[in-house]
């Protein structure tokens, strides 16, 4: 057992250096603005031709064919540096692992050299106004037509399609089955004809997300991931990676404790608040821990991720909601800390809500027995 | 970076769980708290290397391993084993960082063959000297001199009766000068890292213990770990105690390092709010059953409540994590 992390110092040396030198020095706009998002695709952009937006993907396709322990440390570098959040995050942890999984060399090659070079940014596209923590319940259908696909329906809570060229989704694709069967996983751009966007401002008003209706979308085979009617199982097969640590990584939460620990001190390091600032940051300690834990482990974490998603986005809230009670009679006006507490504030619920996580880690890890449902 | 126990390491873990499961600890801990100071299962502790693991070589210790020592103490936590491990294995460090060869000639070998049991107070940190009553030496720390101790009077009584805390009288003074502070402070932060890995240890060992439970006791015509409300509880549970075995370990390996005292402080706040929880939903979900002092789950819940503010509280270790200056 050991923590020696010198075998990656040259690469880390290396992202710091450039990170040094290319972080923007003021923060961008919100990425929830057409302004922000804007600046963050540009950010995207430089980021992708240096190969580091995507470090941990195959050289071929725009990576670095970097190990997960230099993921790791890549993050930790990232958000110490300050840099800029990630706009094209959907695409980078949620599609492209499963890409990877299921995709065609094909369909490989055509869709993830543009995503790592900040071209193409993704919005997904799971739930539906009657399917939220319960997926399994979607109505959207894809219908077989020649040469591929008609796509009908409602999608919301579409995480940024406000602004995005490009969603997947799971679409019902066998009106006759039920909940998990009978579902396709597809991809289609965002400006095709029969596609309506309406932005949805989110608490503070900005439009993180959106609603989009599907009028007889035409989407060819070749956004087809995996066999059509596998939608579920192509989904979850990488649905860990959305829980555990690829979609918020240690290093986000170790920058922020840090800044966290500085701008209490800065504001006089009220007794009264130490306990829980001291929580936050032995809090994201243990997460970068765990992370390396799961690196080095030789299984799958298969549920174990809820326990990770509960963790870290609870953490999340917390941190900054103590940051916003350092701040004081300042912490409703608009700024960084308070930005970071409205994302955060979305955590327990995306991803699937932490109410369902909580199930997951009782009856998959824990063994309880599963509670009877209505419906099946 | 491997940051999992090796094959030798998790061996180590399984082969005390092997040996506490077969001397069945519920019984022991029930007779060392009526007085009894049997020392069979502290001489197979001894056996397993579980007292040369804080022990310099030269002394015929195995060098200071703080990962095995981890392990250990993890699985007599899961047991929970009473007496003064903790204390006998700090004191250990004290003896063996104190400059003194002759004191750690004396008493070193004895620790690391288990033919010696030490408690120890350190005013400030440990009040109180544990199972002094069992001990064959109980070291007392006092600015720059470390003295042999007596307990004065009668234990006071503790809400763990497994634990008997005794006041002390300096006796004879052992050793004096500027090494006895580092060495008391190096003692003291070995002793939260085996504090910290007990208190995992013992939280994990309530969360089986109560899934079990949950999974056989039937109301309402089903077994109660169907309702989401126990669920979430031990979901909980497991969670606390996922982050807060990472810590444990991660403090280990920065043993010998400036971090060290700041992550035994971070690993002791986890471990002990960890073990917390589990000790509460451990009571909560095992009903009235849990609340009495015949079902063995107490012997754990005590131990944990007890636990929770040895080896300094949470509330000093939260301050000393942000105490070192970044």
């Amino acid at each position: 057992m050991d923590l020696d992390l010198s075998p990656v110092e040259p690469f880390q040396a290396e992202v710091r250096a450039w990170l040094r030198r290319n972080v923007p020095a003021t923060p961008l706009p919100s990425l929830e603005t057409e302004a922000g998002f804007t600046a963050h695709r540009a950010w995207e952009r430089a980021l992708g031709a240096e190969r580091l937006s995507a470090v941990s993907w195959p050289e071929a396709y725009g990576g670095r064919g970097a190990s997960p322990l230099e993921w790791l440390v890549f993050e930790e570098e990232y958000y110490a540096a300050g840099a800029p959040g990630r706009v094209s995050q959907n695409g980078i942890n949620l599609l492209a692992p499963t890409l990877f999984a299921h995709g065609t060399t094909e369909q490989l090659e055509r869709v993830l050299p543009p995503m790592a070079a900040g071209e193409v940014i993704w919005a997904q596209a799971w739930s539906e106004p009657g399917a939220g923590s319960d997926l399994a319940a979607l109505r959207a259908t894809a219908t077989r037509v020649d040469g591929g696909w008609r796509l009908n329906g409602q999608k919301t809570w579409s995480s940024r399609a406000a602004f995005a060229d490009r969603a997947f989704g799971l679409f019902r694709s066998d009106p006759a089955a039920e909940r998990h069967r009978g579902l396709t996983y597809l991809m289609f751009p965002l400006d095709a004809e029969g596609v309506t966007v309406r932005p949805i401002g989110r608490l503070d008003g900005r439009p993180a997300f959106a609603e989009l209706f599907l009028d007889d979308v035409f989407v060819p085979d070749r956004d087809v991931i995996g066999e059509p009617g596998q939608g579920w199982a192509v989904a979850m097969s990488t649905a860990g990676n959305e829980r555990g640590l690829t979609l918020r990584s240690p290093g986000r939460f170790l920058a922020a404790t840090d800044r966290l620990l500085a701008l209490w001190r800065e504001h006089g390091a009220d007794p009264l608040l130490r306990d829980r600032v001291a929580d936050a940051w032995i809090k994201a300690r243990a997460y970068r821990l765990k992370g390396f834990e799961t690196i080095s482990r030789t299984d799958d974490i298969g549920a174990e991720a809820s326990v990770n998603k509960v963790f870290w986005s609870e953490l999340d809230v917390e941190l900054h909601e103590t940051a916003l009670d350092v701040l004081g009679p300042d912490a409703e006006l608009e700024g960084d800390w308070l930005e970071g507490y409205v994302f955060s504030l979305a955590g327990p619920i995306y991803a699937g809500t932490n109410e369902i996580q909580r199930n997951v880690i009782a009856e998959r890890v824990l063994g309880l027995p599963r509670e009877r449902r209505v419906g099946g | 970076m491997k940051f999992v126990l090796d094959a030798e390491q998790r061996l180590f873990g399984e082969t005390l769980h092997k040996l506490l499961t077969e001397t069945g600890t519920p019984a022991l801990i029930r007779r060392w708290a009526a007085g009894d100071r049997d020392r069979t299962l502290w001489t197979a502790l001894a056996e397993a290397g579980v007292f040369t693991l804080a022990v310099p070589e030269r002394h015929d210790g195995a060098g200071l391993l703080p990962v095995e020592l981890v392990v250990a103490l993890h699985e007599l936590g899961r047991h929970a084993v009473p007496g003064p491990i903790v204390e006998t294995l700090a004191a250990a460090v004290l003896l063996g960082e104190a400059d003194d060869e002759a004191l750690g000639a004396r008493w070193l070998p004895r620790i690391a063959a288990g033919e010696a049991v030490v408690s120890l107070v350190a005013p400030a940190v440990v009040r109180r000297a544990l199972d002094a009553d069992a001990a064959d030496l109980t070291l007392l720390v006092d600015g720059e001199e470390v003295w042999s101790a007596l307990p004065e009077g009668s234990a006071v009584r503790s809400l763990d009766p497994a634990r008997r805390l005794f006041p002390v009288v300096a006796g004879e003074r052992l050793a004096a000068g500027p090494a006895v502070p580092r060495a008391a402070a190096a003692a003291y932060d070995l002793g939260v890292l085996a504090c910290s890995a007990q208190l995992v240890g013992l939280g994990r060992a309530l969360l089986d213990t109560t899934v079990v439970y949950a999974r056989t006791r039937r109301q309402f015509g089903r077994a109660i770990g169907e309702f989401q409300a126990v669920k979430h509880h031990l979901a909980n549970v497991l969670t606390g105690l996922e982050f807060a075995r990472p810590l444990v370990y991660g403090a280990a390996l920065s043993f010998g390092s400036p971090d060290f005292a700041r992550d035994v402080s971070a690993a002791k706040v986890a471990a002990s709010d960890a073990a917390y929880a589990a000790a509460r939903v451990a009571l909560q979900v095992h009903g009235a059953i849990g609340y009495t002092d015949e079902y063995d789950p107490s012997l754990w819940i005590r131990k944990v409540r007890a636990l929770h503010s040895a080896w300094g509280t949470p509330a000093e270790h939260r301050a000393r994590v942000l105490a070192v200056p970044r």
